[in-house]
C-alpha cells in the first residue's frame, strides 16, 4: 500500500500545461485574424517538430516516451516559439529553431523540470542570432496575401506575381523606431506613422490584449502568480515612464513598451514559466522586474530591437542565485532568531 | 468575537466525514482476547507487572510507568493474561512490540475505582503522578504523557484542539457532541492545574453541532468555544496556536516558551474520567470508516485487535488495506491482529475507489504549489530535490526538521511526488548518522582509553625491571627468571583459556546475532532484488567462521571487561531462538555494525587494509579482525538492499508509462530499508509484499 498522504489533488502537470495552453488560444485566434493563417501554420509546424524531437530524445535518453509526451510541455514550448517568430517565416526556421529549443534546451538538461533555460526562448534567441535576416521580415498586418498565398510563401518563398517583398513585409514597430529616431525626429514622430497603431503597433496590439486575457484567465486558475508579470510589467513600465519624462523626445513613453513587440507573452507566458524562474515570491519579484528592466536596456540601448527572449535567458542565469538569497524565513523563525540572540 | 490569525498555506482535500459523523458513538462487542501494548505513549515503554496466568479486574494497573516520560497501562476488562511478549502493534515502525494478551472473560468486573476527589488541594506533582499512573496520554495523535504538559504553571492561555482537520475522523466531532460536559470539565480542571488565564478550545467550522454543544456546556464558565475556519492542518498544534494566540511556536521551542499549552479534547476528556470518575485510560474513541457496512465511532477498549473491530462494522470485499489515522498522515496497518493503542484514532477500510492511486509521479516542475500549501512556510520542493539527491546537509540548512509532515504539500503536487517520503527519508537517516556518530565517539573514547592503559602498563613494567636490575642479583637468578617466565606464561595461558572457556552470555549472544544479521540481511538482499542466492560460503567454512566470531567476542568482552560497556552498544532483547523473521534484519544489521566497529576499534592496530572480503578462515589472532568483516559485510548486504531500492526511487523521476507496481514498491522499500536502519523499522517484510500489495 502506498504511504500517507492517500489523498491528492487530481491536478497533474498536463492539466497545468494544457491549461496554459488554452490560455494562448485568444492570442492565436487573434493574431489570426491580423496576420493570417500563417500563423496556424507556424504552430502546426512548431508542435510537429516538438513532438517528434521530444519523442526522439526521451527514446534516446532511455526514459518512457508516452507519459512526458502527454504532459503537453513540448507542445506548449512548440507553440511559445511560434508565437515569437515571425508569422510569415519560412518553414525550415521554425522546425530549426523548434528542434533547438527541445534539444538543447530542454532534454540535454534532463527533460522536464530540468532545464535551467526557457526552452522557447533559448530556440529564439539561436533563431535571432543565426538567422537575422529570416527573422527580421515581420507579416505586416491585415497583409495583402490571401491563405494559399501565404503557404507558398512559407513553405517555396513563392509571391504572386504583382506582389513585391516590400508589400507584404515589414520592420516591426520596435525595429522601425529604433532605426528611424533622430535629432530631427522624436519619438512621437515616428510614432505617427501608421505602424504604430494605437499604443505598441497596429494590429499587434490586439494580439497583447489577447495575451493579457489569457494570464488573466491563468491567474483566476491558479496556474500562475501574480508576482513574476506584475514586476516583470511594472519595472518596464516604469523605467519608460521615467526615460520618457527625462527626455520625450527620444524616448517612447510606457504604453508603448507595454504594448509593442512580446512584451505581454512574455510578462503572462514566458517569465511564468516555473521551471526556469524561482521559486518563492521574493524571488518572483526580483526575477520579473530583472526581465522588465533587461528588456528595456536591451530594447533602447542594445542591439536588438525586441529584447524578451535575452533578458529571460539572462535572468534564468541568476535563477539558483535569487532562489538561495530568497527563501523565506520558516514558521516561527523570527522567534527562534529572537531567542538564539537573547542567549 | 475574538481575533483569529491565519497560518501560512493549507489545503482544502474532500471531508470524507459524513460517512462516519452521523452516528452516535457505540460499544463494540467484547473480543475475545485483548492484545494490550506496553508502549502506547511517547517515552519509556511501561513494565509488564502482571504474570502471564494472573487474572485480572478491569482497571487494573498491568504496567507500571517506567520513568518520568512513561504512563501506566491498564487491563481493559478483566480476565486472564494469556500471554507478555512481542506482538503486532498499530504502528507506523510495523515492528513487533511488547503486549500484555488478556483472555477476557466477559464478566467486565470492575477493579474498585480510585478517583482523586481533592485534586484541587493535591499539590501539582502528586496530581501528575496519579496522571500518569492512570495512563493519561495526549489522544490527538502524539500519546505525550500528559502529566509532563501540566508542569506548568501561570499559562497564558490553555488551547483544547478540538478541529480534527484530517479527512475522515469523527471520533473528537462525536466526542465533543455527546459528551461536551464532562470535556468541559476536564479543561476546567486541567487550567486549573495550569494556572491558565484563558481557556479556548478550537474547534474547525465544519463541526457547528459540537460547537453548539461545547458552547452550551460551556455556559457560565471562563472557558470560551471558538470557531475556526476549516482549513487543514489547522488540528495541528502549532498551526492552532497560531489561529488562536497569533504566537508562532519554531520548532525547537517548547509552546509553554510562549505561555501556551495545547491538549487534544480527548486527552482532557480522559484526563477528567481519571480525576473524577477513578478510571483509567482503558478505551478510546475510534472513527471506523471507509468501505465498512456500517461506519460510525466506536468507543474501543484498547487492545481491541483491529480485524475484531472490522469484522463488526463488515468489510466491504473491495476494502485492500487498512489505514491507521487520517488519510493525510496515517500509516499502513502491517497486521490485522493487532491491538487497537492509544494513539489509534481512526481505522479507514481502503480501496482504490475510495482513495484513487495516484496518477505516476513526473519530475518536480518547481510551480511552488507545495510551498504555497505548506503550514510550516517551507520550500518543500528545495528539501525533495535535497532529500533525493542526498543532500542531507543542505536539507537540514532548509529546515528539514521544521516539516510537521502534513501531506499538504504532497496533497497539491501537480508532478505528484510523494514528497513526505522523502522528508521521512531524509529525516531518518540524518537521525541514523547521528546515532553512527555517537556509537563511534563512544568506540573510539574507548580504544584510545585502552591504548593509553597498554603504554601505562608498558612503561610501569619498564620501569620496574630497571628498578629491579638496579638492586643486586641473587646467585640462582637466571634460573629463577626463567621459571618466574614460564609460570607468569602459564599463568596468563591459563587466563586466556579461563577467559574463552566460559563465554560471557553477551559475547555469546554478540556472536549469534552478528551471524543471523549476516544471513538475514543477506536473505532480505536477495529478496529485494529478486536475484537467485548467490552461492553461499560452504557450511563448514560458515562454522568457522561463526566460532571465530563467538571467539572474537569472547575476547572482546574479555577486553572490555565489563558486559556493562557491552549493552551500551548491543542493547539485546532477550534473543528469541531460530529467529528468520526478515524483518529484523535491518536490527540485526544495526547490532552487526556496532559490535564490527568496536571489533575494528580492536584491530585497528595492525591494519585498515586488512577489511577485505576474507576468503578462507585464517588462524586464531585474526579472529577480531574477521569478525569485523563479517558484521561490514552484513552491513554492505544492508545498505545494497537500500541502495537498490534507492536507484529505484531515482527511476521515479523517469517514471513508466503505466503506474508500475515493482518501481513503485522498489521505490518504498528503498525508504523503508533505511528507515529500518535508522529507526529498526520493518524494511525485508515490505520487499516480500513486493507483488502483493495487500498487507
Ligand atoms: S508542487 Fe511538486 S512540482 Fe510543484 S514545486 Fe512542489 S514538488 Fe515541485
Ligand atoms: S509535509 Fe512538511 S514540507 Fe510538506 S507541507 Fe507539510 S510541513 Fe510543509
Amino acid at each position: 500500500m502506498m504511504y500517507a498522504p492517500y489523498l491528492a489533488r487530481p491536478t497533474t502537470v498536463s492539466t497545468v500545461m494544457f491549461k496554459v495552453l488554452a490560455a494562448l488560444l485568444p492570442a492565436i485566434a487573434t493574431s489570426v485574424w491580423v496576420f493570417g493563417v500563417g500563423v496556424l501554420v507556424q504552430l502546426a509546424l512548431a508542435s510537429v517538430t516538438a513532438l517528434v524531437t521530444e519523442a526522439l530524445m526521451l527514446r534516446a535518453r532511455a526514459v518512457p516516451v508516452a507519459p512526458f509526451l502527454k504532459d503537453g510541455s513540448a507542445l506548449l514550448t512548440a507553440w511559445l516559439l511560434a508565437l515569437s517568430m515571425p508569422p510569415l517565416g519560412v518553414w525550415w526556421l521554425i522546425v530549426v529553431a523548434t528542434a533547438f529549443a527541445i534539444v538543447f534546451g530542454k532534454q540535454l538538461y534532463g527533460g522536464l523540470g530540468n532545464n535551467p533555460f526557457n526552452p522557447a526562448m533559448v530556440g529564439f534567441a539561436m533563431a535571432i542570432v543565426a538567422f537575422p535576416a529570416q527573422m527580421a521580415a515581420w507579416g505586416i498586418p491585415h497583409g495583402p496575401l490571401s491563405a494559399l498565398d501565404q503557404l507558398g510563401w512559407i513553405f517555396a518563398r513563392e509571391l504572386p506575381a504583382h506582389l513585391t517583398l516590400d508589400a507584404i513585409s515589414s520592420a516591426t514597430p520596435l525595429d522601425y523606431l529604433k532605426t528611424h529616431i533622430a535629432p530631427d525626429m522624436s519619438a512621437t514622430q515616428v510614432m505617427a506613422s501608421p505602424l504604430f497603431g494605437h499604443f505598441g503597433g497596429a494590429g499587434s496590439e490586439w494580439v497583447a490584449f489577447a495575451y493579457v486575457a489569457g494570464g488573466l484567465y491563468l491567474l483566476q486558475q491558479k496556474v500562475i502568480a501574480w508576482h513574476t508579470p506584475v514586476a516583470m510589467l511594472g519595472a518596464l513600465g516604469l523605467i519608460a515612464a521615467l526615460m520618457h519624462l527625462a527626455d520625450p523626445w527620444y524616448y517612447s513613453g510606457a504604453p508603448f513598451h507595454l504594448a509593442a513587440g512580446a512584451t505581454m507573452l512574455a510578462a503572462f507566458f514566458i517569465v511564468t514559466d516555473p521551471v526556469s524562474a524561482p521559486v518563492s515570491a521574493r524571488g518572483r519579484l526580483i526575477f520579473g522586474a530583472g526581465v522588465g528592466v533587461l528588456v528595456y536596456v536591451i530594447r533602447v540601448f542594445g542591439g536588438y530591437p525586441d529584447a524578451a527572449a535575452f533578458s529571460v535567458l539572462l535572468m534564468n542565469i541568476a535563477t539558483p542565485l535569487i532562489d538561495r538569497y530568497t527563501r523565506p524565513p520558516s514558521f516561527g523563525a523570527a522567534n527562534r532568531k529572537r531567542k538564539e540572540k537573547s542567549r | 468575537m475574538r481575533q483569529l490569525y491565519r497560518f501560512h498555506g493549507g489545503i482544502h482535500p474532500p471531508e470524507f466525514k459524513e460517512l462516519s459523523n452521523g452516528t452516535p458513538i457505540v460499544s463494540p462487542p467484547l473480543p475475545a482476547r485483548l492484545v494490550v501494548p506496553v508502549s502506547q505513549h511517547l517515552g519509556a515503554p511501561a513494565k509488564p507487572c502482571v504474570a502471564v496466568g494472573e487474572a485480572v479486574l478491569k482497571g487494573q494497573l498491568i504496567a507500571c510507568a517506567d520513568g518520568r516520560v512513561s504512563a501506566a497501562v491498564h487491563a481493559p476488562t478483566s480476565g486472564r493474561v494469556v500471554a507478555v511478549g512481542e506482538a503486532d502493534v498499530a504502528h507506523p515502525s510495523g515492528l513487533l512490540q511488547t503486549c500484555i494478551s488478556i483472555e477476557t472473560d466477559g464478566l467486565d468486573a470492575w477493579i474498585e475505582k480510585t478517583p482523586l476527589p481533592n485534586w484541587q488541594e493535591a499539590d501539582n506533582e502528586t496530581v501528575r503522578a496519579f496522571l500518569r499512573d492512570m495512563g493519561v496520554v495526549g489522544q490527538g495523535g502524539a500519546v505525550f504523557p500528559t502529566a509532563l504538559k501540566l508542569g506548568v504553571s501561570h499559562l497564558d492561555t490553555l488551547i483544547v484542539n478540538g478541529a480534527e482537520c484530517e479527512p475522515f475522523i469523527s471520533c473528537d466531532d462525536r466526542l465533543m457532541r455527546e459528551r461536551a460536559q464532562e470535556i468541559v470539565e476536564g479543561v476546567r480542571i486541567a487550567g486549573t492545574l495550569t494556572g491558565a488565564r484563558e481557556m479556548l478550545i478550537g474547534v474547525e467550522d465544519n463541526k457547528p453541532e459540537a460547537i453548539a454543544a461545547l458552547t452550551a456546556a460551556c455556559a457560565g464558565t471562563p472557558i470560551e468555544v471558538v470557531s475556526v475556519p476549516t482549513l487543514y492542518p489547522s488540528g495541528g498544534a502549532k498551526q492552532l496556536i497560531r489561529i488562536l494566540t497569533g504566537k508562532e511556536v519554531p520548532h525547537g521551542m517548547r509552546s509553554t516558551d510562549f505561555g501556551v499549552q495545547c491538549f487534544n479534547v480527548g486527552t482532557l476528556y480522559s484526563l477528567k474520567r481519571a480525576i473524577v470518575d477513578g478510571e483509567p485510560v482503558i478505551s478510546r474513541i475510534v472513527t471506523l470508516t471507509g468501505e465498512l457496512e456500517r461506519c460510525g465511532n466506536a468507543e474501543v477498549l484498547l487492545g481491541t485487535p483491529v480485524e475484531h473491530l472490522l469484522a463488526w462494522a463488515g468489510v466491504n470485499t473491495r476494502c485492500d488495506g487498512v489505514i491507521v489515522g487520517g488519510p493525510m498522515m496515517g500509516f499502513p496497518l502491517e497486521s490485522r491482529v493487532a491491538g487497537v493503542g492509544k494513539a489509534v484514532n481512526c481505522l479507514i477500510a481502503r480501496s482504490d475507489t475510495l482513495l484513487p492511486p495516484r496518477p505516476p509521479a513526473m519530475p518536480c516542475i518547481r510551480c511552488g504549489a507545495c510551498a504555497d500549501a505548506c503550514p510550516a512556510q517551507l520550500q518543500p520542493m528545495e528539501l525533495y530535490w535535497h532529500a533525493k539527491a542526498r543532500e542531507f546537509g543542505p536539507a537540514q540548512e532548509a529546515n528539514l526538521f521544521d516539516c510537521i509532515e502534513c501531506g499538504a504539500c504532497s496533497y497539491v503536487c501537480p508532478s505528484q511526488l510523494p514528497l513526505v517520503d522523502f522528508y521521512k527519508f531524509a529525516k531518518d537517516e540524518i537521525w541514523a548518522a547521528e546515532r553512527d556518530k555517537k556509537a563511534a565517539d563512544r568506540a573510539r573514547a574507548r580504544h584510545e582509553f585502552r591504548q593509553f592503559r597498554i603504554e601505562r602498563d608498558k612503561t610501569e613494567k619498564a620501569e620496574r625491571l630497571a628498578a629491579r636490575a638496579a638492586t643486586p642479583a641473587p646467585a640462582a637468578t637466571p634460573d629463577a627468571a626463567k621459571a618466574d617466565a614460564i609460570r607468569a606464561a602459564m599463568a596468563k595461558a591459563a587466563e586466556r583459556k579461563a577467559d574463552v572457556a566460559p563465554p560471557t552470555e553477551d559475547a555469546k549472544r554478540a556472536a549469534i546475532k552478528a551471524a543471523m544479521a549476516r544471513a538475514a540481511a543477506k536473505k532480505a538482499e536477495q529478496q529485494d532484488a529478486g536475484t537467485p542466492p548467490k552461492p553461499a560460503l560452504d557450511d563448514a567454512k560458515r562454522a568457522a567462521i561463526e566460532a571465530a566470531m563467538a571467539r572474537a567476542a569472547a575476547k572482546k568482552a574479555e577486553q572490555q571487561g565489563t558486559a556493562t560497556s557491552e549493552a551500551e552498544a548491543v542493547p539485546a532483547p532477550a534473543p528469541k531462538p531460530a529467529i528468520d523473521d526478515t524483518k529484523r534484519a535491518a536490527i540485526e544489521a544495526a547490532m552487526a555494525r556496532a559490535a564490527a566497529k568496536k571489533a575494528e576499534q580492536q584491530s585497528t592496530a595492525t591494519s585498515e587494509a586488512e577489511a577485505v572480503p576474507a576468503s578462507a578462515p585464517k588462524p586464531a589472532i585474526d579472529d577480531a579482525k574477521r569478525a569485523a568483516i563479517e558484521a561490514a559485510m552484513a552491513r554492505a548486504a544492508a545498505r545494497k538492499a537500500e541502495q537498490q531500492g534507492a536507484a529505484a526511487a531515482e527511476a521515479e523521476a523517469a517514471p513508466a508509462p503505466a503506474p508500475k507496481p515493482a518501481i513503485d514498491d522498489a521505490k518504498r522499500a528503498a525508504i523503508e530499508a533505511a528507515m529500518a536502519r535508522a529507526a529498526a523499522k520493518k524494511a525485508e517484510r515490505e520487499a516480500q509484499k513486493g507483488q502483493d500489495p495487500q498487507p
